[in-house]
Order: structure tokens, then C-alpha cells, then sequence
């Protein structure tokens, strides 16, 4: 069958189902009712592959794919639940946990956190590797907004929210590897840089890195449900 | 031959805490004291964290009295943000800081004392512990339970959480109160109140066979502090501060959170992690205090509540003047309890309770504050300083423990030297110099929240007992 035919049929944990051209792996699972764990993706924004928590087994390769950017191939054979992929999985949170400062108790977003409630799914009871207790700073210049960097998983959400959605492109990454950083302007203080003040990057952030200062305390649900709805608006204009 | 008598761990305390008796050759205690072994360094990790978080992060503190220390700290808050919390925030504090009172002081008085005065301070102490409690006098065992069920239960419906609840925000509660939640509050009244007054009952028919113990547990002459309304009526919640002396006059009054600081000072010395509070103007040691339960009740005119008020008449004719011996720190949290479930009550009748608005915004409007509650065993300070964006660069507590700290280890001196003479004693004795202790029911975890370098006292001690070497860092 040539690649140029429109439907690819595929199979996904023993189930057939059928998927359009350049779907990716992810969609198809997830328009079948199939659940594969994500972190750095969300409905609404472009996909990059960052946190690797979707990746799934493709029948004759070796190489786990990250199921939000592999797209679908006719005959595909995917498998998205093994205890090959829990492990990475289970590994990958451990390695997030022990990265920065997690500490869920005195967080604002305890209850609310996908990286707490992604952890609780996979049966994540203790953390192997050693912590790095990094000593990170706490940007409170903002009038409404804080950005704690203890808690930030690098997913890069707020920085496409910011470019893609809001179109302000305030947020950035700094640095390299396990130094890297998420940056408002050059660098610059929130408070002082040229944010629109819009909020969507606090809405978006899985974690309490990001956070608004009027929920103050603790009990702070993020809603980044507007994400498709505001795309979907834009596109009818 | 000198000789030391540790009691390590001191039991049925919250908290890591021991006991040293000194005795010199003829067996005579010289000096007792009462340490508190642990550390923990709150004051500094709050350094750089946004100063609204601190609530949360300073109730962690302790899992008995969260409720305090989220209140003390979140009222320091609003003194950062200048603002005055809406009445009906206001009375939901109060409700959630009574009923951690109920179930801190059930938790003191049933769990942790009453096995001393139901089975005896002789009794075997393989029984002599709550399950033992449930096995002499299981009515008793039942109501001491039921009562932390009803403090802890209230503070689940108001804060969603038993311990540790983030209800309590800067600028007021996350939420109101629900009428299905007043009413189930309401339904629970009438076996609390059953439920205590089978204790109070039970308290005072047995208390006068204590004779031997109320004469020597901590009962000396002090000052006295603790939080007062406008009309001289007991306060947990807002009010001011009032230090009496031991004659019961007004030494000090209207100290309000910031002013604390000011008149009230914090010595070190080298065998405790906890510091001793003391009124500066006094120095130390004369300026020590003691608060709590005890001192509550000493400084107060009335409780505003009727059932209480008849309590507090009886209390007061215990002495005249301010009442001494801490042994009846017991008796005083019963009737604490009592006013807690009055005033709940009375609360929980407030036309405006159920009223939406809870909650007041504000930012970093003042760079330094401070709050002050009364947690269920005395007065808790907590005191900030922030930079211009909010975040923390100084946090200074003052706990209860610490405040009754001189107090406890007098106390503890005063058991040691009349019970054990001629350096004989019995399990029996020590466990009466631990429930000079209980007494205050001190909380150790709260007590050791500061940081810097810790002074410690090392005693090295032979097998016969005797001190062969010391060496003291601080």
C-alpha cells in the first residue's frame, strides 16, 4: 500500500484501529480511548517531545518512540503498556523528582500537580537516585504571578503557550542540559520583562513553578482546558 | 558518690525530650533539668520563600496544633499585607483554632495524663497508658476519644483535612462554610458536651488524692501570660496580651503581635535546644512566665460563655490569687475544653457564618509583620521580614514550649528533690517527675524550630555512675 493513501490502519495494544495520514501515535491512542501518560504535551500546543513519559514499543525497532511526535505507519504494531515502558516510565518521574525541589506538602499546587498525580499512577512509592537539593531562586516580581524554578520539570509548556498561543514569544529557555532554565526576556526580572500579563503560562504548567499570586496558600487548580477552545475560535475567524 | 538520673525518653510527651537529675554525694538532688533533644531549622529554610507560603509551610511544624501555627503565621501575613480579614473569615479561624484546642487538650488530658491519675503514678507501666485507661474506666476512654473525634471531625469539615488542613490563607480561608457542614458541626454538640462533663466529673472527684502531687509539681509563684479581649474574657484567636505577676496584678497589657518582640526576650542555655522566653524589662531569669491553660485561666476575669463561667468561679477558688501548682494545668483544660465547645456553638449561631466573602487580597504592603494566636499550650508568635516582591528574609517563633520552659525545669527540680532522698528511687518516682512535664504538655517538635549553631552538653558518666567528664559547644 502506498504512503500516499489517506487512511493507515494500525494496531495498538492488540486493538486494530484505523488513523489518518501524519496522526500522530498519541491522537490515535487517545481518539480510541487508549491512555498513554504525558507531561509535556497538551491539547492545544505543539508537540516536543520533551519529558519522554508517552514513550511507547513499536513492533521491529529497538527504539522506544515518544508517542506525541511519532506518527503512524500502515501495519504499525504499538504497544503502550509494558513493564519495560513502566519502568522508563517510573524511572523518568524519579529522575524529575530528584532533579529539582519537589516537596509536595508545602507546595501551592498539591492536589492539583500532574507530576504528583503522575507519580501516584505509576505507583511511584520512593526515589532511588540521589536528590540534588539544587539551591534554585524564586522570581516574585511580578505583580501577579511567581515562577518558582525549584518546581519547574522544563516541559516548555508556558514557552509555547507564550509563543504560540499568546504570540508574546516572553518565555524561554536558558542553558544547557540539567542547567537549564525557563527565562523571561533575556533574562530579565518577570516583573520588569515585557509579559502581557495574560496568565495562560500559569495555566498551563503542570507543576506549581508557575503560579498566581491571588491563590495564595495552597489549593491552586490550573484550568488548561481553553487551549483547543481558543485554537478552535481562531481557526473560524 | 555524685551521681546522674536520666530518664530518656520522657514518655507520653509529643515530642523527644529527657530528663537529667543531679545528685551529689549524700544523695540529695542538686539540680534537675528537662532537655529537649531534637532540632529542626524551620526559621531558616523560610529564607527566600515567597512569605505566602508560609502558612503552610510553618504548619508543618507540628501535627497536634497545626491549626496555631497556620494562624499565627497567616495573621503575620495579613500584618505584611495591612489588611483586615473579612468578620466572617474572622469567626471560621476562631471555630478551627477552638476545636484543635478540644483535641489538643483531649489528646493531653486523656491520652497522655490520665493513665497517671486513673491507674496511679505506681501503676505498672505496662498498662499505664490510654489502652489501660480504656480497660479500667472504658466510659472515660470513650469520651476522651470521642472528644478529639469531635475537634479533629470540625477541623476536617472546615479545612478538608484532619491534619495540617490549607484552608487557612493570607487574607482569611480558601473557602466558606457550607450549611450541611454547620449543621453536622451542630449535631455533634450535645455528645460533646455529655462526653466532657463525664470527664470534668470524673477530674474532680479524684483530684484531692493527688494532695502529695499538686504541693510539689511546679507549684511556686510566677507571671503569667496569655491572650484577653477588651472585657477581660478569655481569648484564643485575637485580643491582646496580658502578663500578670504572682499576686495576680497587671504587670503588662495591650501587647499586641508586634509589641510582642519588643518586651519579650529568648535566652539559650547549654543543656536544651529550646530557648527560655522572658520579659525583657524583668531580665532573665526573673522575667519568666507561664502560659497555657493554666495561665489562661489565672489572667482571665470571665469565659463569656455560661457553662464555663460556672467552671471558672470553682477554678478560681482554688487559690487565692492566681492558682500555682501546674498540676492544675489539667483541671484548667477541661474547662478550656468546655468554653471550646460553648463557643463553637455560639459561633456556629452567627447569622453571618455562612456569608461568602472569607477572603481579603492584598500584596507586600509592609516589610516586616507579625501575629500571634494562643496554640492549645500558650502563646505562639511568629514574626517575618520580607523584601519588596514578598519573599522571606527573617522569620523569628516563639512557641509555647519555650515560654514555659523555666517553668518546667523548676518543676522538674522541685519533684526531684522532695521525692527522692538519699539518692533512692522507684520507677514510680520518675514517672512523677515525667508528669511534671505532662503537665504543661509541652510540645517538643514545635519548641525546636530555630536554627544557628546549637549549644550541647556532652556528660560522660562511669558505670557506677559517676561524671567523669563533660564537654559543653555553643
Amino acid at each position: 500500500m502506498s504512503d500516499a493513501v489517506e487512511v493507515k490502519t494500525l494496531i495498538i495494544d492488540g486493538e486494530e484501529v484505523s488513523a489518518l495520514r501524519g496522526q500522530t501515535i498519541l491522537e490515535v491512542a487517545r481518539e480510541n480511548g487508549i491512555d498513554i501518560p504525558t507531561l509535556c504535551h497538551l491539547d492545544g500546543l505543539s508537540d516536543v517531545g520533551a519529558c519522554r513519559m508517552c514513550l511507547v514499543e513499536i513492533k521491529g525497532s529497538n527504539k522506544l518512540l515518544p508517542a506525541c511526535v511519532a506518527t503512524v505507519f500502515e501495519g504499525m504494531e504499538v504497544t503502550t503498556k509494558s513493564e519495560r515502558l513502566q519502568k522508563h516510565r517510573r524511572t523518568i518521574l524519579e529522575m524529575l523528582f530528584a532533579e529539582r525541589n519537589h516537596i509536595c506538602s508545602v507546595c501551592v499546587s498539591n492536589g492539583n500537580c500532574e507530576l504528583q498525580s503522575l507519580g501516584q499512577e505509576q505507583g511511584l512509592t520512593h526515589i532511588r537516585l540521589p536528590y540534588r537539593n539544587p539551591e534554585l531562586p524564586v522570581d516574585a516580581s511580578h505583580e501577579r504571578y511567581t515562577v518558582d524554578h525549584n518546581r519547574c520539570i522544563l516541559c516548555t509548556r508556558c514557552v509555547r503557550a507564550c509563543a504560540e498561543i499568546e504570540g508574546a514569544h516572553v518565555w524561554d529557555v536558558m542553558g544547557r542540559g540539567i542547567n537549564s532554565i525557563v527565562i523571561t526576556d533575556l533574562h530579565e526580572e518577570w516583573g520588569s520583562s515585557t509579559c502581557t500579563k495574560c496568565g495562560k503560562c500559569v495555566q498551563v504548567c503542570p507543576t506549581g513553578a508557575l503560579y498566581d499570586k491571588s491563590k495564595i496558600g495552597v489549593d491552586h487548580p490550573k484550568n488548561p482546558d481553553f487551549l483547543p477552545y481558543l485554537n478552535l475560535m481562531r481557526e473560524a475567524q | 558518690m555524685s551521681q546522674t538520673i536520666t530518664i530518656d525518653p520522657v514518655t507520653r510527651l509529643e515530642g523527644h525530650g529527657k530528663v537529667t537529675i543531679q545528685l551529689n554525694d549524700q544523695g540529695e538532688v542538686t539540680d534537675a533539668h528537662f532537655h529537649v533533644t531534637q532540632v529542626r531549622g524551620f526559621e531558616r529554610f523560610s529564607e527566600g520563600r515567597p512569605f505566602y507560603e508560609m502558612p503552610s509551610l510553618m504548619a508543618r511544624i507540628c501535627g497536634i496544633c497545626p491549626v496555631s501555627h497556620l494562624i499565627a503565621s497567616a495573621k503575620a501575613c495579613e500584618a505584611i499585607m495591612s489588611v483586615r480579614i473579612p468578620h466572617t473569615a474572622a469567626q471560621l479561624r476562631r471555630m478551627l483554632n477552638l476545636a484543635q484546642m478540644v483535641q489538643s487538650h483531649a489528646l493531653s488530658f486523656f491520652y497522655l495524663s490520665s493513665p497517671d491519675l486513673i491507674l496511679g503514678m505506681e501503676a505498672d507501666p505496662k498498662v499505664r497508658n490510654i489502652l489501660g485507661v480504656a480497660a479500667a474506666k472504658p466510659e472515660l476512654g470513650r469520651a476522651g476519644i470521642g472528644l478529639r473525634r469531635f475537634g479533629q471531625h470540625i477541623i476536617e469539615l472546615l479545612g478538608n483535612k484532619r491534619i495540617h488542613p490549607g484552608w487557612v490563607v493570607p487574607g482569611g480561608v480558601t473557602e466558606p462554610l457550607a450549611q450541611a457542614k454547620r449543621d453536622e458541626i451542630l449535631a455533634m454538640i450535645p455528645e460533646a458536651y455529655a462526653n466532657l462533663g463525664l470527664g470534668i466529673g470524673w477530674y474532680k472527684q479524684v483530684a484531692e488524692n493527688f494532695k502529695p502531687e499538686i504541693d510539689v509539681f511546679a507549684n511556686f509563684p510566677s507571671l503569667y501570660m496569655g491572650l484577653i479581649n477588651e472585657d477581660e474574657s478569655i481569648e484564643f484567636t485575637d485580643g491582646a496580651l496580658r502578663l500578670i505577676d504572682a499576686q495576680g496584678n497587671t504587670i503588662d497589657e495591650g501587647i499586641t503581635a508586634s509589641k510582642y518582640n519588643e518586651v519579650i526576650g529568648e535566652a539559650v542555655e547549654p543543656y536544651s535546644y529550646t530557648k527560655f522566653a522572658y520579659y525583657k524589662p524583668l531580665g532573665y531569669p526573673d522575667g519568666s512566665y507561664r502560659v497555657g491553660p493554666l495561665a489562661r485561666l489565672n489572667i482571665v476575669k470571665s469565659m463569656g460563655t455560661p457553662k464555663a463561667e460556672k467552671e471558672l468561679a470553682e477554678f478560681k477558688q482554688l487559690a487565692n490569687g492566681p492558682v500555682e501548682s501546674s498540676f492544675y494545668y489539667h483541671h484548667a483544660r477541661l474547662v478550656e475544653m468546655l468554653y471550646g465547645i460553648e463557643k463553637i456553638e455560639q459561633i456556629l449561631s452567627d447569622p453571618l457564618i455562612l456569608d461568602k466573602h472569607v477572603r481579603a487580597t492584598a500584596g507586600v504592603n509592609r516589610l516586616e509583620g507579625s501575629g500571634q494566636a494562643e496554640a492549645p499550650r500558650g502563646t505562639l508568635n511568629h514574626h517575618y521580614r520580607v523584601d519588596e516582591n514578598g519573599k522571606m528574609t527573617w522569620a523569628n517563633l516563639v512557641i509555647a514550649t519555650g515560654q514555659n520552659n523555666n517553668a518546667m525545669n523548676k518543676g522538674v527540680a522541685q519533684a526531684a528533690k522532695h521525692y527522692i532522698k538519699d539518692g533512692k528511687f522507684s520507677e514510680g518516682i520518675l514517672n512523677r517527675v515525667e508528669a511534671v512535664v505532662r503537665t504543661f504538655d509541652p510540645c517538643l517538635s514545635c519548641s525546636t524550630h530555630a536554627y544557628g549553631q546549637m549549644p550541647l552538653i556532652l556528660t560522660l558518666v562511669s558505670s557506677q555512675g559517676e561524671v567523669v567528664d563533660q564537654v559543653v559547644r555553643g
